[in-house]
This record gives C-alpha cells, structure tokens and sequence, in this order.
C-alpha cells in the first residue's frame, strides 16, 4: 500500500483530522485548478500551492478532497508544524 | 521615474516575472501584453478540461483582483515588432509601447504536419484554450479520431477524446510509444492503459495523406495504402519555441532564444524566460530547451529578479521534472532518463525537457515494487535519472536525490545487482540522508 492509500483509510483521516495540514510539492503543480474547484469550503488551495505553503485555512476540513483529487499528487497531509514530507515507509 | 518593465506574453513566465519584479520594486511600471485574450491560465491543466475533470473557469489562477494588487497592467493583442533603438515594441493595432527592460515569453506553437490535406477542416492541435474548446466542441459520441506524434500531448489528446466517448486511432510510426524518454517495459505499459481504455493503436503506421470532402476531414490514408475514416485528425508531433520577434529584431537565437545563465539575451535590457529560453548551462557546456511548466516559473522568478536589481542571479536548471498521467498511470520523470530520437515526434514536446534524453552511459535500473514501477538511472555515484508510474510515494525521496546530486556510493552496487529490491533500498538510504540533511 503507497502513502497515498495509506491516507484513505478512516483511521488516518481521524488521526489527520487532529493533528495534520496539507502540504504542497510546488515544483510538481502546474496550477490546474482541480484542488480548488473541488473544495467543499471553497479555500484556494491552488494559490496554498503557488506561494509554497501548507494549506493553514481555518476553514480547512483535513477533509482529503484535494489530495485525492490532485492528478499529480503533490498534496500530501503531513503533521502540522513539520515541514518534512511523508515517507514511503508509511506505505508499508 | 518608475522603470518600465515590459512583459511580452501571458504565460505562467510573465507572471513569475512580474511576481518577481515586484518584490523588489514597489513603484516600478509592469505591463504585460498577451496575444491571447483570456490572459494568464493554467495552459496543462487543458488536458483535464478537455477530459472533463475541471470546468474552462477553474483553469484561471489569478482573479482581476490578484493583477491588481500586483500591480500589472494587461494589454491584449499582439506584439509584431521589437524596435531595440528605441527601445520600443509595436502591437498589431499598431499602438507602440516604450520599456526600459523587456521580457520575452513568447512561449511555443505546435509544428504543422506535412502531409496532403494538412490544412482541411478538422486537423486540430492542443496548443491553447482555443484549440481545447474546438476539440471539445467536435467531439462526442458516434464520432471518429485519428491521432498522430507522441509524448504528453497526444496522449492527452487520445485522453480527453475518449473521456468524450470519440473512437480513436493512435497512429504510431513505429512499435513503441515515446522510445527516447521511456522504457520498454514503461512504454508497454501505457499502450496496454490505451487499449483497455478502447484506443486502437496502429503500429509501424505512417500518415501519407488526410483525406476530405467539401473542405473537411473524413479519413486518413497511410503509406501502406489502408484507409481510416474519421471526423478530425489531431497532431501533436511536437512544438517550437515562437522566436520570429526575437529573431526580427537581431536577437542571437537558435532553436530557441539564447540567453545566458542570468536568463539575458544578447542585448542586456531583453531577457528570455520560459518555453522560448535556450540557455546556457556553464557547468555542462551545454545549451537546452525546456517546455515545461515549472522551469517556466522558475525561469519567469531569476528573469524577474535580474530585470529589477541586475544580472547577478543565476538560473541552475538542476534535475528537471515533471509528472503527469498518462493512460491512467501517474508518471514522474526526473533528470536524464532516455536518448535517441523518437519516430513519432520532432524535436521537443510539451511537459518535455531536453536534459532528460542525455542519460549517455548511465545504468538502467527498473522494478516493480508494489503498485509502482521505478527505473533509476546510475551514474558512478549519484542517481542522475529516475522513473516512477503509478503510486508516486517513492517519487518524492527520489526527487529529493537527484535534485540534490546526493552520493549514493554506499548502495549503487546494491541497486545493480539483478532482482534488486530498488524502492527499498532507495526509501533506507532517503532516510538516513535526509535525517543527516
Ligand atoms: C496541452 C498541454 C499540456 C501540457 N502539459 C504539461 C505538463 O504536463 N507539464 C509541464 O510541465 N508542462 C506542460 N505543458 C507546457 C507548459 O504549459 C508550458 O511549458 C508553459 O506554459 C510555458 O510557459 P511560457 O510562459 O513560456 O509560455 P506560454 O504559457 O506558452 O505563454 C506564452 C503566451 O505568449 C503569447 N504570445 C506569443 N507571441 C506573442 C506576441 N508576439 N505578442 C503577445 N503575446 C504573444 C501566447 O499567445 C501565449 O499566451 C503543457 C502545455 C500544453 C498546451
């Protein structure tokens, strides 16, 4: 299982819930807009994105609706205050 | 008085600049002339619109608020001369700009094909939003395509035209799809995501003739002499960047604009940044082209940056990158990967650099390790290249690698020996690292 499927399942959506943001890859976005559009909230995740920060919105859900969508996977949760990525031992 | 900063095109390398330009000066005068009359807008998000994943307004990232705040007076239309004198540029409508530095990010066009019946109504490309509304508006179910070239955009193409249920036929010159950037296995894997997904590809296929009737398209003849019938023919052989303003006005260009480590052309107050940017790398002697989005930013920032304060930032073009999807597999491609030339396409394509065909005398490695497919390319000691479809989890300790040239002295043997468990040894050795780091 990859860290991405890693982060579907319930248990690490709660977990998220409590104690992660998302975080952008930025040299990999080509600012296609997926992220925002699908945003329950209405945040611009897009421009998170641009600048190269994680989404620290209030309004933010953790909700995982952009991470799943981003057809180039640079959105990843990572626990909040870190800046250092997921690592694929997750996956395992 | 305010020095005038004056951009030529909308692209995401204007924008940059712009951003740039005006992180370090406050008053200076920004203004950006597009040709085209949307503006800014993310141009590979295309792909997605087309395959019906993000309606045509989300693809604009930047609000007329956000131009605003920045400061950035848009003019529509398009430049037609560059009078360097007096140090001018003149629009179609025939109104005349001053500057006292110009950015040129023109960016590329697609290459036409030559072929009779090239020019029939119904031979269509992927170059702008343009193009993407007209292939969106011919297609739908019950209609017939033929695609011809290769790399990202003629799979995006084959893409979105599936998603709008059209009958496509791939056309490829020879037996591998996109030879000189992917593997074998890699290669393979896609053509299988293209058949599952009802494309029907032709091998060792070539286009001799686009047939019509009354103006428009209704099939194709190949060289063998076998017929297709289809209501469009979609080309994407490859793009070139658009020099002629460049070339006009006796700027030193090649294929592209040649622009030094500092992104400035042969006169010191032009700079070049993005598609249409040739630069000289003086680490390996070499001049490249990159089509890719963010070398575009990154491109747009150092031009920006030098047009405020001077040349004296550098752009290093470390390990390009880019991901991207294609037949349904995520893909990311990092530094030099591939060589050789390609049957189906000329020169470079979009989402392309050209660092990634000069793996030279790396060694290949490549396994399958889980749901991904990973192929590293070795150099004595580094990584210098690498592969990853499907889930892209290791893609990141990857780019972390190679983008740093990290000594990976202490494994490469290890990654060599067959059978090699390479995402494992890959993901301890990132760890370690990065934790040294
Ligand atoms: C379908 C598609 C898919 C792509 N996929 C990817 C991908 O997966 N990954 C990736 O990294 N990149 C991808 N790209 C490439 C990426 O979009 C480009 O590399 C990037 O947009 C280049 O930016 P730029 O600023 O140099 O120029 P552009 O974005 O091309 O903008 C240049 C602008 O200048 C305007 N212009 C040209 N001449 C004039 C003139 N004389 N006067 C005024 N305006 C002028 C043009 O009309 C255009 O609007 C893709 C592109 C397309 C079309």
């Amino acid at each position: 299982m990859g860290a991405f499927d890693w982060f579907r399942s319930d248990r690490a959506k709660s977990e998220a819930l409590a104690s992660a943001w998302v975080v952008p890859e930025p040299t990999r976005c080509v600012q296609c807009g997926i992220c925002s559009f699908y945003c329950p909230v209405g945040i611009d995740v897009r421009r998170h994105v641009w600048r190269g920060e994680p989404v620290k919105d209030s309004r933010c859900l953790t909700c995982g609706e952009c991470v799943k969508r981003c057809p180039r996977g640079l959105l990843r949760f990572e626990k909040a205050g870190t800046m250092r990525r997921l690592s694929t031992r997750r996956g395992r | 008085m305010p020095l005038r900063h004056l951009l030529v095109g909308s692209g995401p390398a204007s924008i940059a600049a712009a951003e740039a330009i005006r992180s370090r000066d406050l008053t200076a005068e920004i203004t950006c002339i597009g040709a085209e009359p949307e503006g800014y807008y993310s141009r590979p998000g295309l792909a997605y619109y087309l395959a019906k994943e993000v309606p045509e307004g989300s693809l604009f990232p930047f609000t007329d608020h956000d131009t605003d705040a920045l400061g950035i007076t848009f003019v529509p239309g398009t430049v037609v001369s560059l009078d360097r004198a007096a140090r001018t540029v003149t629009l179609e409508s025939g109104r005349t700009l001053p500057y006292d530095r110009l950015l040129l990010a023109t960016g590329s066009i697609a290459n036409p094909v030559h072929v009779p019946g090239g020019d029939l109504d119904g031979v269509v490309k992927l170059d702008d939003l343009r193009d993407a509304r007209d292939l969106a508006r011919r297609a739908g179910r019950g209609k017939a395509a033929v695609v011809v070239g290769g790399g990202i955009t003629a799979l995006e193409i084959v893409e979105g035209l599936c998603s709008r249920h059209v009958d496509v036929h791939y056309l490829m010159r020879k037996r591998r799809y996109w030879g000189n950037v992917l593997s074998e296995t890699e290669s393979l894997l896609v053509e299988d995501g293209l058949r599952q997904r009802g494309v029907e590809i032709h091998y060792d296929t070539r286009l001799a003739e686009i047939l019509g009737d009354r103006g428009k398209v209704t099939g194709v003849r190949t060289e063998s002499g076998d017929t297709i019938h289809c209501d469009m023919v979609a080309v994407a052989i490859g793009v070139h960047p658009r020099v002629e303003l460049a070339n006009d006005a006796g700027l030193e260009c090649a294929r592209g604009v040649l622009v030094d480590e500092f992104l400035a052309t042969s006169d010191p107050d032009i700079y070049a940044a993005g598609d249409i940017a040739e630069v000289f790398d003086p680490g390996t002697q070499r001049r490249s082209l990159e089509v890719l989005w963010s070398s575009a930013v990154a491109k747009g920032r150092i031009a920006g940056l030098n047009m405020a304060s001077g040349p004296i930032h550098a752009y290093d073009g470390g390990a390009p990158l880019n991901v991207t999807r294609l037949a349904g597999f995520k893909l990311t491609i990092m530094g030099t990967v591939g060589g050789g030339e390609d049957s189906d396409l000329e020169g470079i394509v979009r989402g392309d650099s050209e660092a990634w065909r000069q793996a030279g005398e790396a060694t290949m490695v490549e396994s399958q390790a889980g749901d991904a497919h990973v192929r590293l390319a070795l150099g004595t000691d580094t990584i210098v290249g690498g592969v990853v479809m499907g889930d892209q989890a290791l893609s990141f300790p990857l780019q972390d690698l190679i983008g740093a040239r990290a000594d990976v002295g202490a494994v490469i043997e290890r990654l060599k020996e067959p059978g090699a468990p390479i995402a494992r040894i890959v993901d301890d050795f990132w760890t370690e690292w990065s934790a040294r780091a």
